[in-house]
């Protein structure tokens, strides 16, 4: 029985660890702006003319 | 004819520009686009079709030299180090993908600038860059060059800070969360287990780690309902927060006599599932719109920095710095900052932001112009005769009527939770009594049962996620209500009162039209050729009339300018006169006596021909949407800055059962608020511009109505843009049903109450059974919430982009 013991505290440490990881994006700000980033990722590094001639 | 769309801004064209196989509205966009093509910059146009904004009414590079100020950077800079400033802008042009991606990359244009970060729902970039290599002057000129003139305002970057993200009920929220879902977990063993003698040594254990969780979801995330219900209490009334605040101590503290008394687990689960979805439900009620700004004053308004004359020399400082008796420096296109004398020829004031009135107003030297004007036309000086904080338009703000501020507190939400708190403690007091006379063991169990089920809980988790769906909806049809009690106010609206110019009627589309006898072709040649010298805004808006109906010029063999009145000018055999009446009536020409509109007057060859009249433009469906407010039985009054001219027309818009009235000025249209105010009515005031903002402060709910970019919204409560208002009707009868969904997911919410009931009055309620009815209820109650506001949405017509 005192392995689940050892696996109960195991486990909410981890959950301890998501929280902490949690806390720290809306510390560093990572909560300020929901929306920019999604249209960020969209942007390509550079658009060569091979590109333009595809479309 | 359709005409070809400009590369850059999507504009009509009236004359083509071309370059690179691409047509081009005007001059100014060609150079956008051209220094976007040579800096490799061409995926703006990729992202997006026809992203940019027009360039129209190209800019003044001077208009920013008060930025070389030291004291004026002290205030925009955030952060300072010896190769890199910080510097955040508000852009409200921001709108698309291509903005954002533009605005990144404009290390590519300068490489002073370090870095450039936008945050789309908030319209700011946050640019850092190295002081040496680019001055913020040059920074800003840059943005306005490509389309995004920064908004730089008195007190502008205040403003900045305070729409900060409320990051502490993020904080509250995942910590509540963290400690809700483990205790459940730690719970299930016990729920799952026929016998609990099973879990042996197992079973304190989580019990008490169980405790060890609840205490920081007791203490920190459902701290706001214990401040709020202290706050309330102390001012002697029963808020919401009240019951639930008991609700959470009497079941926080059954559940440590149990555990203490090993008599059971508790109901630490539940009582962290209620605070979990509360503070949700909360979180999602207080989405703001970030990009706008409901509280501002005339500091918003205002520029920061001025320009104004020191020995002959034109200097730039801080506009609070501004002192009496200094002259200033304004150019075409920039806000008079406080009252003045005018000191030069020239001064040309629209002053359709202080009174309402559309056309310019020429002000001759020696005269008095008042803050808040807008110099159309050339360089002028003024000597400042009142501080800033003291001219005409500032003191609306110090108005006494204002200070009695709105009670948005008393939700309706709030008398419910008493009788609620009434009805609770009659319940729990004679189920005690019951069972004092049948089993005194029951008494405790049955009574802190009853508080702990009935806590209402449910209907504040309806009333804020009902709220927070609804402003979603008002905001997609684009109503964006400042906060959740502005729909409540909504709801007790019976009297709408609207501004004339800018709310009823377009303020950019004022069209022309000519009155009198029909001009031949050589005479509109001629008429052309004269305007299209001119700067005067009433000039150039003639000759874009007659480019639209492809006039061509003249040459021009004389012309005189008389100042303030017109001008007198000779081409080829045609002597002409254009301006005022006055100007007519100098060269002494005949007038009917009938005509007294204001415009511009035509005379040829010493005959009165006619005028050029400005038209307001109402904007599309207003009729319908008087008739259906009439319909739902609103009662609607028309307060206007402007002149009469217009009665006849907005008479037959309204019906001639609506009081108008003319000539208003703000402090008219504040008092008048007060006065239906004092008649007992609930007003909504509809108005844009600073000539309302006092009426927007004062009424009930004060909609502002916006066309351009959100650019000059006083205070108010809400701001519907502009091609919207046709929609009023329907978006106040949505905000009405809000209510009615509350009501229909309160009754649901009762049911559940009344099943939680039925086991707690008997001492029967295990933790087992408040755990499943706790998330059923909430979960139930949130999606019906989405659900029927969606339905309504729908119904309505609530437009859904």
């Amino acid at each position: 029985m005192s392995v689940i013991l050892l696996l109960i505290v195991v486990s909410v440490m981890v959950a301890a660890g998501f929280l902490l990881a949690f806390l720290w994006s809306v510390k560093t700000g990572q909560m300020d702006d929901d929306y920019t980033p999604s249209i960020r990722m969209l942007f390509d590094d550079e658009l060569t003319h091979k590109d333009k001639k595809i479309k | 004819m359709t005409k070809p769309h400009c590369y850059h801004c999507g504009a009509d064209c009236d004359e083509v520009i071309t370059l690179q196989e691409k047509v081009f509205c005007c001059e100014g966009c060609k150079m956008v686009f051209q220094l976007l093509d040579e800096n490799g910059l061409c995926q703006y146009y990729d992202l997006t079709n026809m992203p940019g904004v027009s360039a129209k009414g190209s800019f003044l590079s001077s208009k920013y030299d008060y930025l070389d100020n030291q004291a004026i950077q002290d205030q925009l800079v955030q952060f300072k180090s010896e190769g890199q400033h910080h510097v955040v802008f508000y852009l409200p042009q921001i709108h698309c993908v291509s903005c954002v991606w533009l605005l990144e990359n404009l290390h590519k244009i300068n490489p002073g600038i370090i870095q450039s970060q936008t945050q789309f729902e908030k319209k700011e970039v946050k640019v850092i860059y190295h002081p040496q290599k680019i001055s913020l002057k040059e920074l800003v000129q840059l943005l306005a060059f490509v389309g995004y003139e920064p908004m730089i305002h008195l007190g502008g970057n205040e403003w900045l800070q305070k729409k900060k993200v409320n990051k502490q009920q993020l904080y509250k929220i995942g910590i509540a969360g963290f400690c809700f879902s483990n205790i459940m977990m730690l719970s299930f063993p016990e729920y799952f287990s026929n016998d609990i003698r099973e879990l042996g040594n197992l079973r304190p254990f989580f019990i008490y780690l169980n405790l060890l969780l609840s205490l920081p979801v007791l203490f920190f995330s459902a701290s706001g309902f214990f401040i709020s219900a202290y706050t309330g209490l102390r001012q002697k009334w029963l808020n919401i927060d009240a019951p639930i605040a008991l609700a959470i101590m009497v079941t926080f503290g059954r559940s440590v006599y149990e555990i203490i008394t090993q008599t059971g687990s508790g109901y630490l689960d539940s009582m962290s599932g209620i605070v979990f979805f509360m503070l949700i439900g909360r979180w999602f009620q207080d989405k703001s719109y970030d990009s706008f700004s409901f509280d501002r004053d005339y500091t918003s308004f205002f520029p920061l920095g001025v320009c104004f004359l020191k020995e002959g020399q034109e200097m730039n400082k801080p506009l609070s710095d501004l002192q009496k008796g200094e002259i200033v420096i304004i150019r075409n296109g920039e806000m008079i900052p406080a009252d003045a004398i005018v000191q030069t020829e020239g001064a040309l004031m629209d002053y359709s932001f202080v009174s309402g009135e559309n056309a310019p107003i020429e002000i001759l030297k020696g005269n008095v112009v008042y803050a808040g004007g807008i110099q159309k036309g050339r360089l002028i000086q003024l000597e400042v005769v009142k501080p800033v904080g003291q001219s005409y338009i500032t003191e609306l703000w110090n108005n006494p009527l204002l200070n009695n501020k709105k009670n948005i507190e008393k939700s309706f939400v709030h008398p419910w939770s008493q009788y609620f708190t009434i009805v609770l403690f009659t319940i729990a007091l004679s189920c005690g009594i019951y069972w004092y006379f049948v089993n005194p063991h029951h008494i405790l169990p049955a009574v802190t049962a009853v508080l702990i089920v009935a806590c209402p809980c449910s209907l504040l988790l309806t009333v804020t996620f009902t709220y927070g769906n609804v402003l979603r909806w008002l905001g997609k049809s684009k109503l964006y209500c400042k906060n959740a009690s502005v729909i409540e106010a909504m709801d007790s609206i019976d009297t709408i009162v609207f501004d004339k110019t800018g709310t009823l009627t377009n303020h950019d589309s004022a069209q022309l039209e000519y009155v009198g006898k029909a001009l031949s072709n050589a005479e509109l040649i001629a008429i052309k050729s004269i305007t299209k010298e001119s700067l005067h805004p009433l000039s150039q808006f003639i000759t874009q009339h007659l480019n639209q109906q492809h006039i061509g010029v003249t040459k021009v063999e004389h012309i005189e300018n008389k100042v303030g009145l017109g001008t007198y000018a000779k081409a080829g055999d045609l002597e002409i006169l254009i301006g005022s009446r006055k100007l007519l009536q100098l060269y002494n020409i005949g007038l009917e006596e009938a005509i007294q509109t204001s415009g511009v007057y035509i005379a040829i060859n010493g005959i009165y021909k006619g005028l050029y009249k400005m038209n307001h433009q109402y904007r599309k469906g207003m009729g319908e949407m008087i008739e259906a407010l009439q319909v739902m039985g609103y009662e609607l009054h028309l307060l206007s800055g402007d002149h009469s001219n217009e009665k006849e027309n907005l008479q037959r818009i309204l019906g001639s059962a609506v009081p108008l009235l003319f000539e208003q000025n703000p402090e008219d249209k504040l008092n008048y608020i007060q006065f239906l105010q004092n008649q007992g009515k609930k007003v909504m005031m509809v108005g844009d511009g600073l000539n309302d903002a006092g009426a927007l402060q004062k009424s009930d709910v004060g909609i502002a109505v916006t066309d351009q970019s959100h650019l000059f919204t006083p205070a108010s409560d809400g701001i519907l843009e502009g091609e919207q208002v046709s929609q009023l009707s329907h978006l106040l009868l949505f905000a009405k049903k809000a209510k009615r969904i509350i009501v229909l997911i309160f009754i649901l919410s009762i049911m559940y109450n009344m099943v939680g009931m039925y086991f707690a009055t008997r001492a029967q309620l295990s933790p087992m059974l408040a755990a499943i009815l706790m998330p059923i209820s909430s979960i139930s109650i949130v999606s019906l919430s989405a659900l029927l506001s969606f339905l309504y949405a729908r119904g309505l017509r609530i437009k859904h982009d």
